[in-house]
């Protein structure tokens, strides 16, 4: 077994040493800002702005003093502290910068920082933004500890940060009761993934006696199949919770009653993305583990279908957004699977995917900004000329996600579908099958939104959204042009040393599969056209038998799939143990409750109050004191 | 047989049927009687077993004092409200007569025989200062002159405390005369009560009690004029019917004076 | 007449007076019933000194008296007041301080 890593991590120098910096200034902003009281209301966005813009700049630093460094010199790691110490295990909190953690960095806190901007004019008028503002360092904190992690169990902590801004900020609106639910909902079925998370934590504990990457690279190696495989499976688990993969997929199109800047950074192009994340970073178990890797494509394959479905059925721009999500992120989960040909096509199109979406969304946002917050595309239509930027920087999100030449999702997504078909041609024929259909719903979301006749409703006057929301616009918009031509040659070899090298050959040309994506992705859009393009969109959804169509609606009926599976067998099991509790336990205990009641309203009966009662027991008892005192005396 | 033992005989078993009659008579008064009578005995016991103050003192402050309380008590919150013979407590009576036998068979057991000797006698100590009374004088006055001193201070603290008990405050104000009379006439315009003081009892030939109802002109009797509580028990006089002997008096009288004119 | 007679005099009284608190509801009969009581105490104690030749049995007694007078005076005192707020001397209705 020969490690996929080619370099072990060198001790940190210099700059190196500060990258805690990086987690510590939003995080003692968040702390400031929630703290700080309404003193800084003002000041207090500004603030959480140039937080995540100085961790930005940090990781810049960082990341050019990567790239000049020698190859074997691409690995950082910055113990911290002793976190943990007991008899058997010492658990060191300690950084990881490296050629794949540094890439998150970037992505996290550019991206991040560009919605951070974003929300300074989405969230103006809202009375608790200084509290928004904290959330969103919380969550960029806890997202660059996740990344930055060089063990599991500190990974675990970020995990679970980035669950927690999660829930905060998609109950942000918390006097909406669906956003409440919606929230909850996040949080719960996250837990069950989370419960995967630390099983897998705990055995490589158990096993390895440390929970350090390259612990347990080195230890899973020497370690039985079988653990090789549940790990994996436990981390897969995980992955499913956070990324909102099947069977655990339900809460994402919930989470979109959150604040749009927050689906377009949490619930788009980072948090949700920790999951592929996670699966690369532990590729050494997956490697061991054909079950597990396997798992890891069938569950990629099949969210990849089951989020462009509900993609093409829904009405809402920001759910239609959401299956997107679902969707790309099982093209990332599929090509993670595949092994290491995929580990590093999986980020590129993480990478890329983050910046196209996010630009899409935060380009929803700047619709429904301008729509009074409607969400519904059958109100929309036309909006092309009374909102330029948003439209043309919509039409690049739209041309990378559909993976038109040249943008960045062509050079990812096609890697994607290729290294699919050198897998197995079922994963790859289902893999371009789903591009097809995202070209479809995404054309079909275009045309209702930015195209046809207005179907305003009343009072409703769309108006572009001021420039603190379009730049973030539109440099989100060039980086979903060209980041997939500037990282398509280079991206493998940066991240060799993080994933391994790779045997896949990329170039500029597309290969017959391209080709044959090509034709299917313009498949797509040409039925779309034919459907949505040439007659009016009726203002409100049809009614219809077909059966795809409702399951669409429907989220795939994922919320009746987890009520039968899941949540109708534990209340049966609450309402056995509730059964058992009142008819045995509690009826034992109020038993004897009732035993030592009605003993004492005998002796209550003692104290009748009646004086006559009294001078007879008076009475009674020097009788029996008598008595004993002579039986005392005869014995 | 002592004039002693006499005495015992006769005022012992007296004793005895005082306080049966104490504890079985239904009517309060009869009992304080009869506790009254058992004291009584016990005083002439008391005279007889040498103790001559005692017997004094339980006559003056017992039969004198105590039992008049008594019975002045007895006389304020009611005589004529017997005890019902019916017992509420279940089994209190069969209890307290098994325990109250217990209790004396105790005693007698314990006690009763644990002086056999013949009594010493109290003449030598009655003669040590010249009598009965002289000797518990110098004792009271000696020996126990703080117990004594105690016992004042006892009974100064239970007048105080009588005292205390039977003031009562006022709860309301006392209604002045003005009040009372709109009270009346606001009973009067509610309910029709007669406003006025109520009619007199009947001032008969022969009967002039509160327990005569007056007679109105037509010879029907006025219910007003006598207290509800002496019609409720019964206790009026039958006024009519005293009419009637007078209107035959009258009637008679007038006959004779007829004929007399005649 | 002996002092085993006097004694079992006393006893006999002394448990009729008991019997008489036990039974009796009138407060004011219960309350004779006590004094009752007092007085087979007082006998006994007369005739211990008769049977030791000693007068402090009678100082004993004659205390008790005195007591007893002391007691009489605040007992009936109470008797009264509770007459004045319930109307009855049944010492069944002064029941109100159980449960």
């Amino acid at each position: 077994m020969t490690l996929l890593e080619t370099i072990v991590p060198v001790a940190a120098t210099g700059m190196f040493s500060w990258a805690w910096l990086m987690i510590a200034i939003p995080a003692l902003a968040a702390a400031l800002l929630l703290l700080g009281g309404k003193a800084l209301d003002k000041v207090g966005p500004t603030l959480a702005v140039g937080a995540v813009w100085a961790s930005f700049a940090i990781g810049l630093a960082l990341f050019v003093s990567l790239l000049g460094s020698p190859v074997e010199a691409r690995a950082v790691s910055v113990p911290l502290y002793e976190w943990i110490s007991t008899g058997q295990w010492t658990i060191t909190a300690g950084l990881l910068v490296d050629t794949l953690s540094i890439l998150f960095v970037l992505l996290i806190t550019g991206v991040g920082g560009l919605i951070h901007v974003y929300s300074l004019g989405y969230m103006a008028h809202d009375e608790r933004k200084r509290r928004f503002f904290a959330f969103l360092n919380l969550f960029v904190a806890a997202m660059l500890v996740l990344v930055l992690a060089d063990n599991y169990l500190v990974l675990f902590v970020g995990w679970e940060g980035v669950g927690l801004a999660s829930y905060l900020l998609i109950g942000f609106w918390q006097h909406k009761p669906s956003a409440a639910a919606a929230a909850k909902k996040a949080f719960v079925m996250n837990r069950v993934g989370d419960l995967g998370m630390t099983m897998a934590v705990m055995a490589m504990l158990a096993l390895f006696g440390s929970s350090a990457f390259t612990a347990v690279n080195h230890g899973i190696g020497q370690a039985d199949q079988f653990w090789a495989t549940l790990i994996g499976l436990l981390l897969l688990l995980g992955a499913c919770g956070k990324s909102a993969q099947v069977p655990l997929q339900a809460w994402l199109l919930d989470a979109m009653e959150g604040p749009t800047p927050v689906s377009a950074l949490i619930h788009a192009a980072t948090m949700v993305t920790a999951g592929v994340y996670l699966v690369v970073r532990s590729h050494a178990i997956f490697e061991l583990s054909s079950a597990a890797s396997t798992a890891v494509v069938v569950v990629g394959t099949v969210t990849l279908l089951a989020g462009a479905w509900i993609g093409t059925s829904k009405d809402d721009i920001k759910k239609v957004l959401a299956g997107s999500t679902m969707s790309q992120i099982g093209y990332m989960m599929l090509a993670a699977g595949i092994g290491p040909a995929g580990y590093a096509f999986a980020i590129f199109h993480l990478l890329t995917h983050g910046f196209f979406k996010a630009n899409m969304f935060l380009g929803a946002g700047s619709v429904m900004h301008g729509m009074e917050d409607d969400v519904n595309m059958r109100h929309y239509g036309a909006l092309r000329k009374l909102m330029p930027w948003t439209f043309l920087t919509f039409a690049m999100g739209y041309l990378a996600i559909i993976g038109f030449p040249l943008t960045s999702g062509f050079f990812s997504k096609d890697h994607i579908i290729e290294a699919a078909f050198e897998h197995s041609t079922l994963v790859g024929s289902l893999a371009l099958l789903g591009a097809g259909i995202t070209a479809f719903y995404m054309t079909r979301l275009m045309l209702m939104t930015f195209f046809g006749e207005k179907r305003w409703l009343d009072g409703v006057h769309p108006h572009e959204s001021p420039r603190v929301m379009t730049v973030p616009l539109v440099i989100l918009a060039v980086l979903s042009i060209v980041a997939g031509a500037v990282m398509n040659g280079w991206i493998q070899g940066w991240l060799e040393p993080a994933t391994g090298a790779h045997p896949h050959e990329v170039s500029w040309l597309p290969t017959p599969i391209g080709w044959a994506t090509m034709a299917v992705v313009a498949a797509g859009v040409l039925v779309g056209w034919l459907v949505f393009g040439r007659k009016p969109i009726p203002t409100t959804a049809p009614a219809t038998v077909n059966p795809l169509t409702i399951a669409g609606r429907n989220d795939l009926f994922g919320d009746a799939v987890n009520n039968t599976l899941v949540v109708q067998p534990t209340m049966m099991l609450a309402d056995g143990a509730v059964g058992v509790d009142q008819r045995v336990i509690d009826a034992g205990a109020d038993g004897l409750a009732t035993m030592f009641t009605n003993l004492s309203n005998r002796g209550r009966r003692l104290q009748s109050g009646q004086v006559r009662r009294y001078a007879l027991g008076l009475v009674a008892g020097v009788l029996l004191v008598g008595v004993l005192m002579i039986l005392s005396q005869l014995a | 047989m002592t004039g002693a033992d006499v005495a015992f005989w006769i005022c012992g078993p007296l004793m005895v049927l005082g306080g049966l009659g104490l504890v079985l008579f239904r009517k309060a008064v009869y009992s304080a009687l009869s506790m009254a009578f058992a004291m009584l005995n016990l005083a002439a016991l008391y005279l007889a077993l040498d103790a001559p103050f005692l017997g004094a003192v339980q006559i003056i402050v017992y039969t004198g004092a105590i039992m008049m309380l008594f019975l002045f008590v007895l006389m304020l919150v009611g005589v004529d409200t017997p005890d019902s013979v019916v017992e509420t407590l279940r089994g209190q009576r069969v209890l307290s007569v098994v325990a109250a036998a217990g209790m004396l068979a105790l005693i007698i057991l314990g006690i009763g025989g644990s002086v056999t000797a013949a009594p010493v006698g109290l003449q030598t100590a009655n003669s040590a200062y010249g009598g009965n009374v002289e000797g518990l004088a110098a004792l009271i006055f000696g020996r126990y002159v703080f117990a004594f001193e105690l016992t004042s201070a006892l009974l100064i603290t239970a007048a105080v405390g009588a005292m205390v008990l039977a003031h009562h405050r006022r709860v309301h104000r006392k209604l002045g005369q003005a009040e009372l009379a709109d009270a009346r006439m606001k009973a009067y315009a509610e309910t029709g009560a007669h406003p006025g003081s109520l009619p007199n009892s009947g001032v008969l030939a022969r009967h002039n009690s509160i327990a005569t109802p007056a007679l109105l002109p037509d010879g029907t009797i006025a219910p007003e004029s006598i207290s509800p509580t002496l019609a409720g028990r019964g206790a009026d006089v039958d006024a009519p019917a005293l009419s009637d002997v007078t209107a035959r008096t009258f009637r008679a009288v007038e006959r004779v004076v007829e004929e007399e004119e005649q | 007449m002996t002092t085993e007679n006097l004694l079992i005099l006393a006893a006999v009284i002394f448990t009729i007076g008991a019997v008489g608190v036990m039974l009796r509801r009138n407060a004011l009969v219960a309350f004779m019933s006590v004094e009752l009581m007092l007085n087979a105490a007082n006998l006994a104690m007369v005739a211990f000194a008769l049977a030791r030749g000693g007068l402090d049995g009678q100082v004993a007694s004659f205390f008790v008296m005195v007591v007893a007078a002391a007691e009489v005076v605040v007992g009936l005192s109470i008797i009264m007041t509770i007459f004045r707020t319930r109307r009855s001397t049944s010492v069944d209705a002064a029941s109100l301080l159980k449960l």
